[in-house]
């Protein structure tokens, strides 16, 4: 069987036998199988070749008569994103701390999530691709509706029908693609997109309009945002993980994978737009992310911000310095880096919860004394987000808002504003929870658990990693952007 | 020769690295010694590396490649170093002086608790600073500048338990960062015009360009806000009086003979480039030439000894500014040379100072230290001796040099710079008087000290390099041959060729006799009012004159900007959120849900199982469309 495949084929085996696992074991047990995953992805990462075609394909047929299947393989791009969530979930898992509540079946939702994400970055098949981006849907639903916080029904319920609306909308699309391929129709991923190029400006219009509402709305993208400040902040830690570190990423890879190749003509007239939201909502969250009380609601403004720069870098084909490689290769390793950033801001907002019973920032303070250890995990993952060069932020950031300059300068300036902003609402936090002295609440905080560090570890490597040696990412995608950038 | 410099280059910045992450791993587990004798045994190495480069220098410069940093899509980046003249002597400078004030800091910080963290992010503020000058572009240079920013930001708030020291740290951090965007816009502007952002390649296509062109106009202006910020000009300044909230050693290296300098480098470096831009020459000038008066006005009437030094440093940075606008490259460096060493002295010997009064930095406080604090008294008077010009100690040459050439460019320029100087040697006497001079006036229960060798003996090798510092650069009008400049000038004399317009002429003896004859009227008036006629500033609280009271207060520059700028962005912040948020865009996605809802409920209408109605409906329907199909 192809590498693929059986990606995709381990977190859904696992997912079904952890519901037989004993409690017991059910932690170590979806460590075990996240972790026997990312091995094989790492292992597939280091073998990938330097080539922009799909590789380690499987294609068996599903719907004969409807032309659609199981087609799925990796490219560079999804290669990366698979890499991402592999390397995510068994930390989110690891990040887990036992108790009664958590029984299997949230080990096991969270394992299928990890299924569907494999399967959404690696769909070579639209019908598919759809399948896959619903499922991804119904386990994260789950999670924030069985374990998130007070006000979780309605704010989950807003999310699900927030994000399904945009969602149909892409079914439309990708339905309307289908029916404009040749012969007795294909949901083929090659043929939707030439099916997609020859249609005529207005028809690209209409298809970006759709396609966007349901990748702007992963994202988020400005304004479509509003569910994400209160999904975040009501989901269990796991749950914000798993939708702030590979989650949107979703939205973004729908972007590069199904709007840059299928619509030049739709990103020529309408990607300015979508562009000036982006940096509208990347000024907009940052300035909101300043006097924010609780600390969680900040980090997910602040992510609205990161994730509107990415979007705005990569929302047009080509400028007249060329096609917009360096963009959409930003956007790549701003992919990763936000991941691991996010997710790790979001496990140390965990860690104090847990030991304080607060997020809320005036009620902080001190940590730095208490817990060195922690603040100095915390003040790496802050500089991560606050793009510091060598850290994993800087590099992706540098290429996006360069490749945005190239576009236009002004929106370059504007968007830049991140680098100013984002210091200002993360240090501005950093030394109230941190820095000062030692709060009530504070006061019996301790420094970070095996646990806690085998958590953060990893993550703190990746973020140097990143920073230092982005070319081990970027070599891998750049065969398969160029080729997306190009056409075939 | 150039065999020697390659293999040895990247040792340079490795020692201290290798320092950092051994320290910061291991920390409490070092002991307090093992950790200061790595950190200083790591700047002595680099020390020696930086010298043997010195020594074998290129006058074109050597390019070392150490790895591949970044290649996406037409952007390609690599970590390799450019070892040239310009660079060597910010290379000695840094690990020289760097040396002296890590070997100071072992006396220094003997009894603080984090001594170990201390050191870790001395070393990594060296290893980003070592980057920000070797880098072979500007993007590298970005590198060590957000790196020097960040450990300026750690050590200013290394004492993390003092809210107003936290303050201090994020304003330094912040205030950069906006610099920091303008730099990074110019470098993608450069990126953009010569694709790649090398030093290589960069200088040797400005060759195509003409004096005055758009485009390098906005690349030079750009880079200087970036300047700005890092080398605390107006209107970027007010973090640095801020950053004295760091341990002195910090405020000695980072905040005046190291860090700071940063944007001088970066102009100088960029020589060719502002040598093509005469509007951006005369904006550096002319920011450099305000915030030398204006920094110097404030240090009049300063009463904390750091915040003098602080704010004489804003100022001495205006005056290489000054110089690097009216074209003299070579002489800002000079001047950024003895500054090192002078003021370097001079922060060391008032932590000295401090350290004998446990902790004391009000002036009103000591006096008459003379006597108790010999060795210091004697370097912190050469150290003011130096900055106040006074001939044969380092600062006279540099500042003569850098007045000579702002004269030769106009002369308003050199009133400018004489008023500072002027106003420098006033109140560093004012400083040196009332701290050393008089009697004590600290009360009884505190007993100054000499400080440890430890902290002497670095304090006596700053002092002898700002005595003789300057004969590096004797002007021929006094029969030297300024060797400095003519190392400097195989780096500098493309931008020269290219500067409009020859140099005007100086009558170099006239202007020094001058400004030596003005330095001393101010000590004179100094010594009278402070020592003769023993007159101590106003205690706090006390009405002073108006005028006095806007200098006092730093002409209320930091009440202005949080009025304008903190308070409102706040405010902002919680609008956005609370109406646009929360009653505009969420309110208009729940009425959306809400006019599903309804629409379903009136659809439901349609659906109620009355057969009666569907029947009305469908004879309607069929009347409709015999009607229409009638018309």
């Amino acid at each position: 069987m192809e590498k693929t495949a059986i990606l995709i084929l381990i977190p859904f085996i696992a997912a079904l036998t952890q519901l037989f696992v004993p409690r017991k074991y059910g932690k170590r047990f979806a460590v075990g199988a996240s972790l026997l995953t990312f091995i094989v992805a790492l292992v597939t990462f280091c073998g990938f070749p330097s080539s922009g075609d799909y590789q380690y394909i499987t294609n068996v047929t599903w719907i004969q008569s409807l032309g659609i299947n199981f087609h799925v393989g990796m490219d560079g791009i999804s290669m990366l994103l698979v890499l991402l969530t592999t390397f995510l979930v068994p930390l989110i898992v690891l990040s887990v701390v036992q108790s009664e509540t958590r029984t299997p079946v949230f080990y096991s939702l969270i394992l299928f999530m990890e299924f569907a994400l494999i399967g959404v970055f690696t769909s070579l098949d639209g019908f598919l691709f759809y399948v896959f981006w619903e499922l991804a849907l119904i386990p994260i639903y789950f999670i924030c509706l069985l374990w998130g916080g007070e006000r979780r029904a309605s704010v989950t319920l807003k999310f699900f029908i927030y994000t399904l609306a945009g969602s149909l909308f892409m079914l439309v699309g990708l339905v309307f693609l289908y029916l404009h391929t040749p012969g007795s129709h294909t949901f083929d991923i090659d043929a939707l997109y030439k099916a997609g190029r020859a249609l005529d400006l207005r028809s690209q219009v209409y298809l970006f309009i759709f396609f966007f509402l349901a990748f702007g709305i992963k994202m988020p993208v400005f304004p479509l945002h509003t569910w994400q400040p209160d999904t975040y902040t009501e989901a269990p830690t796991q749950g914000t993980m798993l939708l702030s570190g590979i989650m949107l990423k979703m939205g973004i890879y729908g972007v590069i994978r199904w709007i840059l190749p299928v619509l030049p003509l739709g990103i020529a007239q309408c990607g300015s737009y979508v562009m000036w939201l982006a940096i509208i909502g990347v000024i907009y969250a940052s300035i909101i992310a300043i006097t924010r009380s609780d600390i969680k609601r900040l980090i997910a403004y602040s992510s609205i911000a990161h994730v509107g720069i990415i979007a705005a870098g990569i929302f047009f084909v080509s400028s007249e310095n060329g096609l917009n490689i360096n963009g959409v290769q930003g956007a790549m390793l701003q992919m990763l880096a936000h991941g691991i950033n996010v997710v790790g801001l979001f496990f140390i907002v965990d860690i104090i919860q847990r030991k304080t019973n607060t997020r809320k920032i005036a009620s902080l303070g001190g940590l730095r004394l208490k817990a060195p250890f922690f603040a100095t995990a915390f003040i790496i993952l802050t500089l991560g987000a606050v793009a510091l060069p060598l850290t994993d932020g800087f590099v992706g950031e540098f290429l996006l808002i360069n490749s945005i300059y190239m576009f236009n300068p002004i929106m370059a300036a504007l968007g830049g504003l991140t680098i100013i902003l984002g210091a200002v609402y993360m240090l501005r936090m950093y030394q109230r929870v941190v820095l000062g002295e030692p709060s009530v609440e504070t006061e019996n905080f301790f420094d970070l658990t095996l646990n806690e560090k085998a958590v953060l570890i990893p993550l703190l490597i990746m973020v140097i990693l990143i920073g230092v040696c982005p070319n081990i990412f970027l070599k891998v995608s750049e065969p398969a952007v160029r080729k997306l950038l190009t056409g075939f | 020769m150039k065999d020697i410099i390659q293999q040895v280059a990247v040792l340079l910045p490795l020692f201290p690295l290798a320092g950092f992450i051994i320290i910061g791993l291991l920390n409490k587990r070092l002991s307090r010694t093992l950790a200061g004798l790595i950190a200083c045994g790591a700047l002595l190495a680099s020390f020696i590396v930086a010298f043997i480069i010195f020594e074998n220098v290129s006058p074109q410069g050597t390019e070392v490649h150490v790895m591949d940093w970044i290649n996406a899509g037409n952007f390609t980046a690599s970590f390799s170093f450019l070892l040239d003249p310009l660079s060597s002597i910010f290379l000695l400078i840094i690990t020289g002086v760097g040396f002296l004030i890590h070997v100071y800091s072992v006396g220094y910080m003997h009894d603080d608790d984090n001594q170990n963290i201390f050191f870790a992010y001395l070393n990594l503020f060296i290893f980003f600073m070592l980057m920000l000058v070797m880098g072979n572009s500007y993007l590298l240079m970005f590198v060590g500048w957000e790196g020097v920013g960040l450990c300026s930001y750690l050590l200013i708030g290394f004492w993390f338990k003092n809210k107003s020291y936290n303050d201090a740290a994020k304003k330094a951090f912040i205030m950069n960062r906006i610099g920091d965007l303008g730099f990074l816009i110019g470098m993608i502007l450069i990126f953009k015009t010569f694709g790649s952002t090398d030093y290589k390649t960069v200088f040797s296509q400005a060759n195509g360009f003409f004096s005055g062109q758009g485009v390098i106009t906005s690349i030079t202006l750009l880079l200087f806000i970036g300047a700005m910020g890092k080398s605390a000009q107006i209107p970027l300044y007010t973090w640095l009086p801020d950053a004295m909230a760091g341990p002195t050693p910090v405020s000695a290296l980072i905040h005046a003979a190291t860090m700071v300098t940063a944007g001088i480098y970066m102009v100088a470096r960029s020589g060719v480039l502002y040598a093509l831009a005469p509007i951006s020459m005369t904006v550096v000038a002319i920011t450099g030439a305000i915030t030398l008066v204006f920094a110097a006005t404030i240090a009049l009437t300063q009463n904390d000894i750091k915040k003098v030094l602080a704010y004489s440093t804003v100022s001495q940075l205006g005056y290489m500014f000054l110089g690097l606008g009216v074209g003299a490259f070579s002489a800002s460096v000079f001047h950024v040379m003895t500054h090192a060493f002078f003021k370097a002295l001079l922060f060391l010997a008032t932590g000295s100072v401090i350290h004998g009064l446990h902790g004391e930095q009000d002036i009103r406080k000591m006096g008459g230290l003379k006597s108790k604090l010999p060795i210091t008294y004697i370097v912190f008077f050469i150290g003011t001796l130096a900055i106040a010009g006074i001939p044969p100690f380092a600062g006279f040459f540099s500042k003569d040099d850098i007045l000579a050439h702002a004269y030769a460019s106009s002369p308003v320029y050199y009133v400018i710079g004489l008023l500072g100087a002027i106003m420098t040697s006033f109140y560093m006497f004012r400083l040196l008087f009332l701290t050393f001079f008089g009697e004590f006036r600290g009360g009884d229960k505190v007993h100054p000290h000499e400080s440890p060798k430890v902290m002497t003996v670095p304090l006596m090798v700053l002092a002898l390099l700002s005595t003789i510092g300057g004969f590096l650069g004797v002007p021929e009008v006094l029969g030297g041959s300024n060797r400095i400049d003519k190392f400097l000038e195989p780096v500098f004399k493309p931008a020269q060729e290219k500067m409009l317009g020859g140099e005007g002429s100086a009558p170099e003896m006239i202007l020094m006799v001058v400004a030596v004859i003005a330095a001393v009227a101010a000590i004179w008036y100094a010594y009278k009012k402070y020592v003769q006629d023993k007159e101590v500033p106003a205690p706090e609280g006390q009405r002073i004159p108006a005028l006095q009271k806007v200098l006092y207060n730093k002409y209320y520059v930091d009440e202005i900007y949080s009025a304008v700028i903190t308070k409102p962005l706040d405010k902002i912040s919680g609008f956005l959120e609370s109406i646009v948020e929360t009653r505009f865009i969420d309110s208009i996605v729940n009425k959306t849900g809400t006019l599903v809802n309804w629409v379903g409920g009136l659809l439901r209408y349609l659906q109620s199982g009355n057969v009666d109605f569907y029947i009305f409906v469908m004879v309607v329907g069929v009347v409709l469309m015999i009607f229409f199909k009638m018309m």
